[in-house]
Parts: C-alpha cells; sequence; structure tokens
C-alpha cells in the first residue's frame, strides 16, 4: 500500500489504536497516540523493510522498548502490510498475536518481543553490533519512553553505544511528560535529557514529535552522524489528538468506553 | 583416589571458548570487567575480534547479547554467577529465553568454594533461578575437561542455555575420551544399594564416598548430572527404582536445585527415600576454599553420612 498523505494515515492509526484498545477493555492509549507520528515516519519512509520479508537479515530493525505502546506499533505493520488490519481488535483475547505487549515468535514484523521497560536500547546495541560485525548496512532504531530513561539500563546501554562508537543506532525519546503515576516532573525528573544524553557522549537533536517533516529531517541528521550514536528527543502529547487524553496519566493505560471512544473519534477522523 | 589432577573449572571455560573462536566467525564473548577472572581474557588475547568487555553493567551486557542473538550471532556472556542470575534475572528472563535467543551465560565463581569472597559473590541460588525460566538449559559440569565440552557441545542448541562452574582448581575427573552429551546422566559408576546424583565438583566427593563406602560392603551408584534441565528422567526413574533410594549432592541452596529437580523426577514416577547434600537455606562466609566446604559438609563425609541416614530410610 502507498501512503502519499503521511497525515491523513496518522489519522487511521489513532483511530485503530483507539478502536483495538476499546475492542480489548484494557491497552495504553496515551503512550500509543504520542508516538504515532514517530512510528509512521519511521515505517512509511526512513526504515528500509519489506512487509512480504519480514525476516530479511538486511532489513532495518525497530526496538519498541516502551512495550507498553503495542497498539500502535500493531496499527502500524497491519497498515504496512504485514497482516490483515481485521485481526486488530483481537488485542488482548486469548490465543491473539497481539499480546499485550508484543512477542515477536506470535506475529510477523516483531523484531523484538518487549514490555519489561528499560531494556529495548541495550538489545538495539547488540544488533548494531552485529550489523557492523557482520559488514551490514541496517540501521536500528530504539523507541523509549521518558519515563522509561528512569531505568538505569537505559544510562548503562547509553554508556555501551557511545564507548563503542555505534553510529548505526538512533534512539527516540517519546518526550510526553507523563508517566503512569503523573508527570515525570512530579514522579522523577528526568530531565535535561538531551544534556543527558549529550554528556554520554551521544549526538542529540531535539525535535516536536508530532511534525512529520521535523521527524523525517532528524532521522536524516541521525544517519548522517558518524562515530557516534544519535538520539532524538522528541517533544510529544500524552494522548496526543484526544482533547480529553491529551497529558492526563489517566488515561495511560485505561481504555475508553463506548461514548467516550465515539467522542474520541469524534475529534481525530 | 589417587594422581588426580587439580584444574579450575574456569580454564575448561576458557579453553572451550578458544576452541569455538579458532573456527567460527559467528562467537562472540561478553565480559563485564571480569575477564581475568573468567579466562575470557584468553579469548580478549587471542581473539580480540570475538571480545567485547562491557564493563561493570551485568544488565546491558545480557541485553546486548540478546541483540547480538537476533542480529545472528552467537554470544557467551560471561561473569560470576551470582550477578548473572540475580542482577540480570529480569533481562535473561524476558528478552533472551521469552524471544528464545542463542545466549549463553558462562555462571563462574559458583558455589561456596569462591572462598574468602564471601557469601556477596558465592553462587548458591543461580541453578533455581536459571531452570525455572521457559526455554533455558541448565549445565553444570563436574570439571575442567568437561567444562570445555559443554561450552563447544552448547553453541549450535536452538535457545538459551547457563553454565555454572567453579573458581578453585578442582580434581580432574573425566577426559578428552570420556563421554559428554546434554541431557544425559553420565554413569561414573554402578552400584545397587543407593544412587548419588551430584554435579559440579561434588562428582568427585560422590567418588570418594562411593570408594569409602565400598570397604564395608555399601554399594553407590554415582552420577555425574551435569544437565539439570532437560534432566535425564530416565536415569533418575530407573536408578530409584533399582537402588531403592536417592542422595543428591551439590554446591547450592537446598531448594531449588540439584535436589529440587531430581525429587520433581521421582515424586511423579517412583518415589523413594532422598536425602540432599546442598547449602541448608544460609549464606556462606569468607574462608579458604576446602575449610568451607567442611564447614558446610559439602565434601565425602557429608555424602557418606547423608547415604547412612537414606538407607536407614530405605530399609
Amino acid at each position: 500500500m502507498v501512503h502519499t498523505d503521511l497525515s491523513a494515515l496518522c489519522r487511521q492509526l489513532r483511530q485503530d489504536v483507539l478502536e483495538m484498545i476499546h475492542a480489548a477493555d484494557s491497552g495504553h492509549p496515551g503512550g500509543s497516540l504520542s508516538a504515532v507520528e514517530i512510528l509512521t515516519a519511521l515505517y512509511f519512509d526512513v526504515m528500509k523493510v519489506d512487509p512480504k520479508n519480514p525476516s530479511d537479515p538486511q532489513r532495518d530493525r525497530f526496538i519498541l522498548s516502551k512495550g507498553h505502546a503495542a497498539p500502535i506499533l500493531y496499527a502500524v505493520l497491519a497498515r504496512k502490510g504485514y497482516f490483515d488490519p481485521a485481526i486488530l481488535p483481537t488485542l488482548r483475547s486469548l490465543g491473539s498475536p497481539l499480546q499485550g505487549h508484543p512477542h515477536m515468535h506470535m506475529l510477523p514484523g516483531l523484531d523484538c518481543s518487549s514490555g519489561s521497560l528499560g531494556q529495548g536500547l541495550s538489545i538495539a546495541n547488540g544488533l548494531a553490533f552485529a550489523a557492523k560485525k557482520q559488514n551490514k548496512a541496517s540501521r536500528t532504531y530504539c523507541l523509549m519512553g521518558d519515563g522509561e530513561v528512569q531505568e538505569g539500563q537505559v544510562w548503562e546501554a547509553a554508556m555501551t553505544a557511545a564507548h563503542f562508537g555505534l553510529d548505526n543506532v538512533c534512539a527516540i525519546v517519546d518526550n510526553n511528560g507523563v508517566q503512569l503515576d503523573g508527570t515525570t516532573a512530579e514522579i522523577m525528573g528526568v530531565e535535561p535529557l538531551g544534556e543527558k544524553f549529550r554528556a554520554f557522549g551521544w549526538h542529540v537533536i531535539d525535535c516536536d514529535g508530532h511534525d512529520l517533516e521535523a521527524l523525517l529531517a532528524a532521522f536524516k541528521e541521525a544517519e548522517a552522524t558518524k562515530g557516534k550514536p544519535t538520539v532524538i528527543v522528541a517533544k510529544t502529547v500524552k494522548g496526543k489528538g484526544v482533547s480529553f487524553m491529551e497529558n492526563q496519566c489517566g488515561w495511560h493505560g485505561k481504555a475508553p468506553n463506548k461514548d467516550e471512544l465515539a467522542a474520541a473519534l469524534a475529534e481525530i477522523v | 583416589m589417587k594422581d588426580v589432577k587439580y584444574i579450575p573449572q574456569r580454564d575448561g571455560y576458557g579453553l572451550g571458548l578458544l576452541e569455538l573462536c579458532k573456527t567460527r566467525e559467528d562467537i562472540l564473548v561478553l565480559d563485564a570487567d571480569v575477564a581475568a577472572s573468567t579466562r575470557t581474557n584468553w579469548i580478549r588475547d587471542q581473539y580480540p575480534d570475538h571480545f567485547y568487555n562491557l564493563g561493570i553493567s551485568e544488565q546491558d551486557m545480557v541485553g546486548t547479547a540478546a541483540g547480538l542473538a537476533l542480529g545472528g550471532m552467537i554470544p557467551y556472556v560471561s561473569t560470576y554467577g551470582v550477578f548473572l542470575s540475580g542482577r540480570a534475572f529480569d533481562q535473561m528472563r524476558t528478552t533472551v529465553c521469552y524471544n528464545n535467543l542463542k545466549v549463553r551465560f558462562g555462571g563462574a565463581h559458583a558455589g561456596i568454594s569462591v572462598g574468602p569472597d564471601g557469601a556477596t559473590h558465592q553462587a548458591l541460588e543461580d541453578i533455581a533461578l536459571a531452570r525455572v525460566l521457559p526455554k533455558m538449559m541448565v549445565i553444570a559440569p563436574c570439571d575442567s575437561e568437561e567444562t570445555r565440552k559443554a561450552v563447544i557441545a552448547a553453541a549450535d542448541i536452538d535457545g538459551p542455555v547457563y553454565f555454572r562452574f567453579g573458581r578453585e582448581a578442582v580434581p580432574v575427573v573425566t577426559d578428552e575420551n570420556t563421554p559428554f552429551t546434554i541431557g544425559k546422566a553420565r554413569l561414573v559408576q554402578e552400584g545397587s544399594h543407593c544412587a548419588v546424583f551430584a554435579c559440579g565438583a561434588m562428582v568427585y566427593e560422590a567418588m570418594c564416598a562411593a570408594e569409602e563406602l565400598a570397604k564395608e560392603g555399601v554399594s553407590l551408584r554415582v552420577f555425574d548430572l551435569h544437565t539439570i534441565k532437560p534432566i535425564d528422567e530416565e536415569a533418575i526413574l530407573t536408578a530409584a527404582k533399582e537402588c531403592g533410594c536417592i542422595v543428591t549432592a551439590e554446591e547450592h541452596q537446598t531448594a531449588g536445585g540439584l535436589y529440587s529437580a531430581v525429587a520433581e523426577v521421582i515424586v511423579k514416577g517412583q518415589p523413594v527415600p532422598m536425602e540432599s547434600v546442598s547449602v541448608r537455606d544460609t549464606f556462606g562466609q569468607s574462608g579458604p576454599p576446602e575449610a568451607l566446604m567442611n564447614a558446610y559438609d559439602l565434601n565425602a563425609a557429608g555424602i557418606i553420612a547423608a547415604v547412612r541416614k537414606v538407607l536407614e530410610r530405605k530399609a
């Protein structure tokens, strides 16, 4: 499928996310909606992937370190053509390939399982190491939440990527400022994120995580950056696109009921 | 036991890795700043392209290994077993085992025989932690030679493998011709009164116990149960049936290790009296390795006492 209008696609993906989570009656809308443009840019422009050959060893890889944003990844993979979008409403149901958090052996197109926070960047580094060893051009992208960087392993991995000069790794922080229990500022401050990564030896790009043009430019800059890994600190809005969900930690992991779904879709479609 | 050579098991780990790196491009060795202790410094020096030191970051090392495995490499992550199985447990579970990745865990300095470093560095729970994980294979070789063989044999296993091996020089009881098959208990000697299933350095202690008890007419069937998962159910059930009682011996907590693994087999097929030689729900301490083994009854005398007890229960 060719999508000339990525903005229209983003509206479709937001609809998919909300409908899936409503159907499952559980799931994480806030952090899925904040990552819509990031994943759209990656899968529909930046990454070299082929849904007809999901295990191509030469492909670029994507690690959803914030595994709870599975609904947006599933929606993107379905719309990209990895599987039939008709199964999206089976999210989280018994026997469904759409597990609550991604399981790579149950669904084509998933490069790794995830769900326990803080682990994705290490995995991305390992993939990048392997690509360098095998002289492959393959790049690895890793999406983390801003709350997630409270995990210590993220900073172990940040050291590793810089120490070994893994310029084929690109991390993205979905910097929506809100985590499960409240804002990151209230719970455990993570800012200044860019300065932290810079101090760890990374090339840092700040960008508006809902501006597709800005994201595409950032990914291009990341690819052109040699000798060090790049992190894109993407300023986003949790629950983006649905006014009553935006910036509300209450919508981190809650499904919209029938009326809420209708109200949300009315704003999006 | 006369004329027995003493070599640290970790030497076997290093030798096995050297052999693998000599012929295979896909083998990588990772360490967390203890390369001189785990013998991965041998790889660092001879095959530098196969070696990465990840620094003191066990969780990141295991995650990185997962990524390497996803990328088609076969990483051997190496550090003290206590940190590997404890500090990086979630990474082992959710990133490596859940994805069924070909990551090999080299758990060095296993058991109480680590000695003077004390309880913080003595892995006494690692078998339990590793074997409850779906997909994980668990191997506790008996000496340096068997460790070497295990490292090589595990290279092509389609999933994760955890090895544990000790620090100190311990008796070498196998040679290059001794059979080693993953998943198959090695019969060390035939016997009929009681079966002893041992792993690690306790295999030698079981052999000594058998020699001693033979003098009074007690015959032990001794097994080197190097593969704790998948366990050799047939050997265990047959021994239970034919000998009528079992003693297990391991440098590990009583709970969750070899004793538990064997008990899980016999309770469902051939229940017989069992006794355990192990660390009894306590932490270790500092001391010379041999003195520690004796202080915790992890020796031939401990096995003999357990055999006498289980024979009484059998009667």
